[in-house]
């Protein structure tokens, strides 16, 4: 122990070692730490650019077009009452500066998720490890993953996407894995018994029928996605955040209700789209059919 | 014609339960005459290798399972090793199964046998011992090889069917062949061969969640078939099913095997489907196999009390139940018809009663002819007023020595219903009485056991 520690008063400096390690680890790897905010800046933007250059009135007819597909007309009529609300409120650039967000960050957050639950799928040690990780991701309160970031990648979109990225991660794993663990041994047998490849069985069988627990995960990571980047306009990230934050600074009701308003829309919407695209799985279909 | 001949013997339970009470056990022997008749899956037959061989097969699990291994060769009981942590379940299994043999394994749960015929296709590892199939080791061959083998030589039918759900009828049917890298066109086409030979031709686009159990496991065996490898493990194939419907589809494997000349490996608890379906048979206990032998052998020359006392119970039809004698009811009729069509149909059937059943197949009770005729006079429109609850019905695994009161006090036959007072068939005293005598006059006397 060094030389100042009294037992009897304890204190260690953790926050200062990590802080310093931080240093050390921003300062050593500034060259890839530069690529990667190249790369998620031009990937907000490329997906803010495709959401906003149409008129609104247009996007409200491709999201409820959406709506339609995967559900049915009903929830197409709410779509289309639920977004022109947002564009009445004049939210509308910052709903789609906040729905870019989103995206990207669950589509990054997804694509890391889902390729590690199945390897703690398959293996226990991987699972065990993870575990307590993912715990922590999940538990550490999420504006503390604003700091770091914020040090790392300056103001700006950045340090808030990677913030939800961490924060939205660890259900996407956690259900991946579960619904990995949980298609029917019997069937993964089968599988093996006829001679498959683990990965044919990965691909054929339990990826097939976990998939809409899979989903049900994906949808946790977008939710979670929706209110972690809200908080990320602390640090500087556009979109309905913002107006969130400055309506509190300026203790101006009518501004932070409007923009909750227009995050709850965007929520029910992701919601409802993303769990009927789970009950379209083909597991789902056709366990529903009837002779 | 012998084909014929086991076909009639097959549909009819009786038949059967007198066929092999009486000791004449093999009314489906190999059937030459059939063989050829499917040359696309003719086995090797002649070639003289064994098809499956064990020798010496171990598996314990948990900890320290090669030393438990030794002690157990040394002649350690299973409790002893257990009561250091480790837990056998197979232990020094050795047999040997002949090309077109149904070889089955008989025992109760936790007996081991699963664990064994999983090590027979190298689901499971062996703790110690060998695998030959066709002649060829499977314990020490690498993850490529095993899955060659597997996808050649041996496949597999599973207790609860273990179909894709997401795949149709025929894709499920065609699932090895795709495996093994076949065209299109090729796995159609013996999909539907295969589908054809269970008898589901017409239902390949349908969902396995859109057939019932038996239809299920049908797809299960056609999945095996299909795959053209000569060897067939079966785990409990047939346990989850009804019993009607497993008896079905025990005729059905048996012709199946005699039309293809499959070497099968089946797995059972149910000592009546062990003797039916087992050209040899293989009892297990606690993780050793204590004997091998025909079912006639098995019967005759029990090799401890163990085995004794099962087949001692099976001679004095205490095991053989309800279910394996009953026969389907010859007239059921729907409460909610009216006494004409249970009148037309008795007059159909040339019966004086039939048993009326709900919607849901819930036994309701009988309706006998003079009443219906009065009822049908009066006009009535339905049968409620005449139905008669008093019904004499049995449990499926009530014992055919219970049979016996119940029988003689009702001129109807017995009513087998299942625990939800579903109708699964009913027992004619006639049937009982000649199951009886058969069962008297051609078996040695054995001491009950109980």
């Amino acid at each position: 122990m060094s030389d100042g520690f009294d037992p009897l008063e304890p204190r260690l400096e953790v926050g200062t070692w990590i802080s310093d390690a931080f240093d050390w680890f921003t300062d050593t790897f500034q060259p890839v730490l530069d690529v990667v905010d190249t790369v998620l800046e031009g990937a907000y933007d490329a997906v803010f650019d495709v959401l906003s250059a149409p008129p609104f009135l247009v996007m409200i007819a491709l999201f409820a077009g959406i709506g339609w597909l995967v559900r049915s007309w009903r929830f197409a009529v709410v779509t289309v009452l639920g977004f022109y609300l947002i564009a009445a409120m004049d939210r509308w650039d910052g709903a789609m500066q906040t729905l870019s967000l989103v995206l990207v960050a669950a589509f990054i957050a997804t694509a890391i998720a889902v390729p590690l639950g199945i390897w703690s799928a398959r293996s226990q040690t991987v699972s065990n490890v993870l575990r307590p990780v993912l715990d922590f991701m999940q538990t550490m309160p999420a504006m503390v993953y604003l700091i770091p970031t914020l040090f790392a990648f300056g103001i700006g979109v950045v340090p808030g996407m990677i913030s939800t990225v961490v924060f939205a991660m660890p259900p996407g794993v956690r259900f991946t894995e579960l619904a990995i663990r949980q298609v029917d041994t019997e069937v993964v047998e089968a599988g093996q018994a006829f001679g498959s490849s683990p990965a044919r069985i990965l691909r054929q069988i339990q990826l097939p029928l976990a998939l809409p627990t899979i989903m049900a995960g994906i949808n946790q990571v977008i939710m979670l996605s929706l209110s972690m980047v809200v908080l990320a306009a602390m640090v500087g990230a556009a979109g309905l955040g913002l107006d969130v934050v400055s309506g509190l600074q300026s203790l101006s009701v009518a501004r932070g209700v409007e923009a909750g308003l227009a995050v709850v829309v965007l929520a029910i919407y992701l919601d409802r789209v993303v769990s009927a695209l789970a009950d379209r799985a083909p597991v789902v279909r056709a366990s529903r059919v009837r002779a | 014609m012998a084909w014929a001949h086991a076909r009639g013997a097959a549909s009819s339970p009786l038949a059967s339960l007198v066929a092999w009470l009486t000791g004449r056990l093999d009314p489906w022997a190999p059937k030459p005459a059939r063989w050829t008749r499917c040359v696309a899956w003719q086995t090797n037959e002649g070639e003289g290798v064994t098809a499956v061989r064990a020798e010496g097969l171990f598996k314990v699990f948990g900890r320290g399972a090669d030393d438990a291994v030794q002690r157990l060769r040394g002649g350690a009981s299973r409790a002893d090793v257990v009561a250091q942590g480790a837990t056998p379940a197979v232990i020094d299994a050795s047999f040997e199964v002949q090309p077109g043999e149904i070889f089955v394994v008989m025992g109760l749960s936790g007996s081991g046998k699963s664990t064994l015929i999983r090590m027979l296709n190298g689901l499971l590892e062996p703790t110690a011992g060998h695998v030959y199939v066709d002649g060829v080791d499977i314990s020490g061959v690498d993850a490529a090889e095993l899955r060659r083998v597997r996808q050649q030589k041996i496949s597999m039918v599973f207790q609860h069917f273990a179909l894709l759900p997401h795949r149709t009828v025929a894709e499920n049917a065609a699932y090895a062949l795709d495996v093994q890298g076949k065209s299109k066109d090729e796995q159609r086409a013996r999909a539907a061969e295969a589908l054809d030979l269970v008898g589901l031709r017409g239902w390949e686009d349908r969902y396995p969640a859109q057939l019932s159990g038996g239809m299920q496991q049908r797809v299960g065996l056609a999945r095996a078939l299909a795959a053209g490898s000569d060897i067939m493990l079966m785990d409990e194939a047939f346990s989850a099913l009804d019993p009607l419907i497993r008896r079905e589809m025990q005729d059905q494997l048996l012709e199946l095997q005699a039309g293809l000349g499959k070497t099968v490996v089946f797995i059972t608890h149910d000592l009546n489907e062990a003797m039916r379906l087992g050209d040899r048979i293989a009892v297990m206990r606690d993780g050793r196999i204590v004997q091998v032998g025909t079912a006639e052998e098995v019967l005759r020359d029990p090799a401890n009390d163990y085995v004794a006392q099962f087949v001692a119970d099976v001679d004095r039809t205490r095991v053989l139940t309800a279910s394996s004698v009953m026969v389907p009811a010859q007239l059921e009729v729907n409460a909610s018809a009216g006494p004409r069509v249970a009148l037309h149909g008795m007059r159909d059937k040339q019966l004086s009663a039939a048993f009326v059943v709900s919607r849901d197949r819930r036994l309701r009770g009988v309706v006998r002819d003079d009443d219906v005729v009065a009822a049908v006079n009066r006009g009535d429109s339905t049968l409620e007023p005449i139905v008669d609850a008093e019904v004499a019905s049995v449990h499926p695994d009530t014992v055919l020595a219970e049979l016996f009161a119940p029988s003689a006090e009702s001129v109807l036959p017995l009513a087998v219903v299942d625990d939800d007072d579903r109708l699964l068939g009913v027992i004619p005293r006639v049937t009982l009485l000649t199951a009886m005598a058969s069962v008297a006059e051609a078996l040695p006397e054995v001491e009950v056991t109980r």
